[in-house]
């Protein structure tokens, strides 16, 4: 596992490389500089976009994984799951034009349809992560005298880590690969250049929306790798 | 100490009632270990896991040191009392230091005397602190993590422990090993324990009592020796196996059939006094030690009659010697191995201690049945 995603983001990397030589050559350099400052400021709008939908995403999604995975809640759990199952088989591009229908233009909308498609896989991971914490464990907590909420904190959460930040990880894929979608609605972000780009058949532009849009997903990736690298305990960490 | 009162416990299912523990009384006295055995679905572990509540029982009471258990909040209860599973269930994210100062972190210890307790029980058996202190569970083998899990258990010195099939997942070698050491632990420790197991090999080397139980009962609670000895019913005697009496040969040390007395002689003795020492015994055989009181061969009174010289010149090789302390078990082994009927015991440093001998052995187990049936 660590080797394919470590074999994906050197792909990657070796595909913007790619892209890098033939864009200087072509004299497209030249065209995307032109952009520069919309490049700045659209990159300010797009990681603030992503950071706050999947900040919020995270800030729901964990809780809402931790409620479900409650034993009051076993029996509806699944049904619940199934909902946002259903959730996500709806596009992206859908749920942003519907949020626009009730949110209207800007970053509301915006903020929104990424949210909810960001929201699935952190809660689906927190809720499988904590489901696969062995009942062993539980029963030795229990045991030992530990209440609900301690076993929650020192056995449950550091022992379902991995998975929920594996899960937090798609989820910021997703985010960032969708947030060029916002500009439809008015949300700003990189967006503004492809789609600009492509109406006015602007290789240019659209390259200058394009690979920084790249580029933001492959550095969103390889942080989130090193966070998960580092931050997991080591015990429990299957990448140390 | 720990007292069961009519214990029950019933689990409503779709195909009716289930009564998992029906009426348990039993009592188990201070610094004793007491095994609850049976098959699986005996009930053994529910009784068990009412102890500590991880199972509510329907009725009956529990004390622990003749207080009623009911009237304690779950959660000190159970710190309170040393829990250990057949899973080990060492907490993956934490190091050792870390698991084995669980209970006194929630029971609110000072940190630092947390710490120098976790260095100490890990000395207790045998891991090096320095060395593991700091290491994950993952990083240990199974036999070194079951052995971080008892002393998990022990860490806030609890005077009752609780273990559910503690050294079921370990291989039958590192078994004997763990149990061995645990075994030594509680002859200075004095623990209260309840100990499930379903192994009657481990019952009977382990438990001071044992408790059978079936369908929810307990059908025999009694020393294993008597369990062995005089199965209740046939349930019992079946259970325990028809190999019982052989079982109880582990219950006996040699020290208690060797015959201390037993006819010795020096090497430079001379055998016309020998023999006529051994004939005016009664005794056929006589060990030779030499000044060290090592044991180093025997005689037979046949070959020395009537011969003279020094005792030396008759000796023979002896095909073996057990030590004093091992179970019988151990010395019939030897005993079929070398296809004698005496064997020479030695103390720990080496020196002669005694002879025994199968008649004294198959006497020894007799004895209990001749008790009872004079009685």
């Amino acid at each position: 596992m660590t080797q394919t995603s470590s074999l994906g983001r050197n792909t990657a990397l070796l595909a913007v490389f790619l892209l890098g030589i033939w864009v200087s050559a072509s004299g497209l350099l030249g065209q995307i500089s032109d952009h520069w400052d919309d490049i700045v400021y659209l990159s300010q709008q797009h990681v603030f976009l992503v950071a706050t939908s999947g900040g919020a995403a995270i800030l729901v999604g964990v809780p809402v994984g931790i409620w479900l995975s409650r034993p009051a809640m076993e029996r509806h759990a699944e049904t619940v799951m199934q909902v946002f199952n259903i959730g996500t088989t709806i596009p992206t591009l859908a749920v942003i034009a519907l949020s626009m229908t009730f949110l209207g233009i800007g970053f509301p909308p915006a903020f929104f349809g990424l949210f909810v498609a960001s929201l699935l896989p952190i809660v689906r991971n927190t809720y499988a992560g904590l489901l696969a914490v062995p009942s062993h464990l539980k029963e030795a907590a229990t045991g030992m005298g530990m209440t609900q909420t301690q076993i929650l904190w020192r056995v449950e959460l550091p022992n379902a880590l991995y998975v929920i930040f594996s899960g937090v990880r798609t989820a910021l894929a997703i985010n960032v690969g969708t947030t060029p979608l916002a500009f439809l609605i008015g949300g700003g972000g990189l967006g503004e250049l492809i789609f600009t780009g492509i109406d006015l058949m602007d290789p240019g532009m659209l390259l200058a929306g394009a690979v920084p849009t790249a580029l933001l997903a492959v550095l969103v990736d390889f942080l989130m790798g090193q966070a998960q690298l580092r931050l997991i305990p080591k015990g429990v960490n299957p990448l140390r | 100490m720990i007292r069961l009162e009519d214990l029950t416990k019933t689990f409503e299912t779709p195909n009716g009632v289930v009564v998992a523990a029906d009426k348990v009384n039993m009592e188990v006295p201070t610094g004793e270990i007491c095994i609850l055995l049976g098959p699986s679905g005996c009930g053994k572990t529910t009784a068990l896991k009412m102890i500590n509540r991880l199972i509510q029982p329907t009725s009956g009471k529990i004390y622990i040191n003749g207080e009623d258990t009911s009237k304690l909040n779950d959660i000190e209860h159970r710190r309170k009392i040393g829990y250990v599973i057949q899973q080990i269930g060492l907490f993956p994210n934490m190091t050792i230091e870390e698991n084995i100062c669980v209970v006194p972190k929630l029971l609110g210890w000072d940190m630092k005397k947390a710490r120098t307790r976790a260095a100490e029980l890990l000395d207790l058996v045998g891991l090096d602190a320095k060395q593991f202190l700091k290491r994950y569970p993952k990083e240990l083998s199974g036999g070194q993590q079951q052995r971080v899990g008892v002393i998990r258990a022990l860490a806030a010195d609890p005077p009752v422990m609780l273990m559910d099939e503690p050294f079921g997942a370990i291989d039958p070698i590192n078994r004997e090993i763990i149990q061995d050491e645990f075994l030594k632990m509680q002859a200075e420790l004095k623990k209260t324990i309840m100990f499930v197991s379903h192994d009657i090999d481990e019952a009977v080397k382990m438990g001071d009592k044992v408790a059978i139980f079936r369908a929810g009962r307990i059908e025999q609670y009694d020393s294993p020796d008597q369990i062995l000895a005089h199965p209740a019913n046939p349930f019992v005697a079946d259970f325990v196996g028809a190999d019982r009496t052989l079982k109880r040969l582990r219950l006996v040390s040699a020290e208690e059939v060797a015959d201390a007395d037993a006819p010795v002689a020096a090497r430079s003795a001379k055998v016309a006094d020998l023999s006529q020492r051994l004939s005016s015994a009664g005794a056929r055989i006589a060990v030779i030690i030499d000044s060290d009181h090592h044991p180093v061969g025997y005689v037979t009174l046949d070959e020395i009659a009537g011969a003279t010289g020094s005792v030396a010149e008759f000796a023979h090789p002896l095909p073996a010697t057990v030590p004093i302390r091992a179970d019988l078990r151990a010395v019939v082994s030897e005993m079929f191995a070398h296809d004698t009927m005496w064997l020479a015991c030695t103390d720990d440093t080496g020196r002669y201690a005694g002879v025994v001998s199968q008649p004294a052995v198959t006497a020894a187990l007799r004895a209990t049945y001749t008790d009872a049936d004079a009685a």
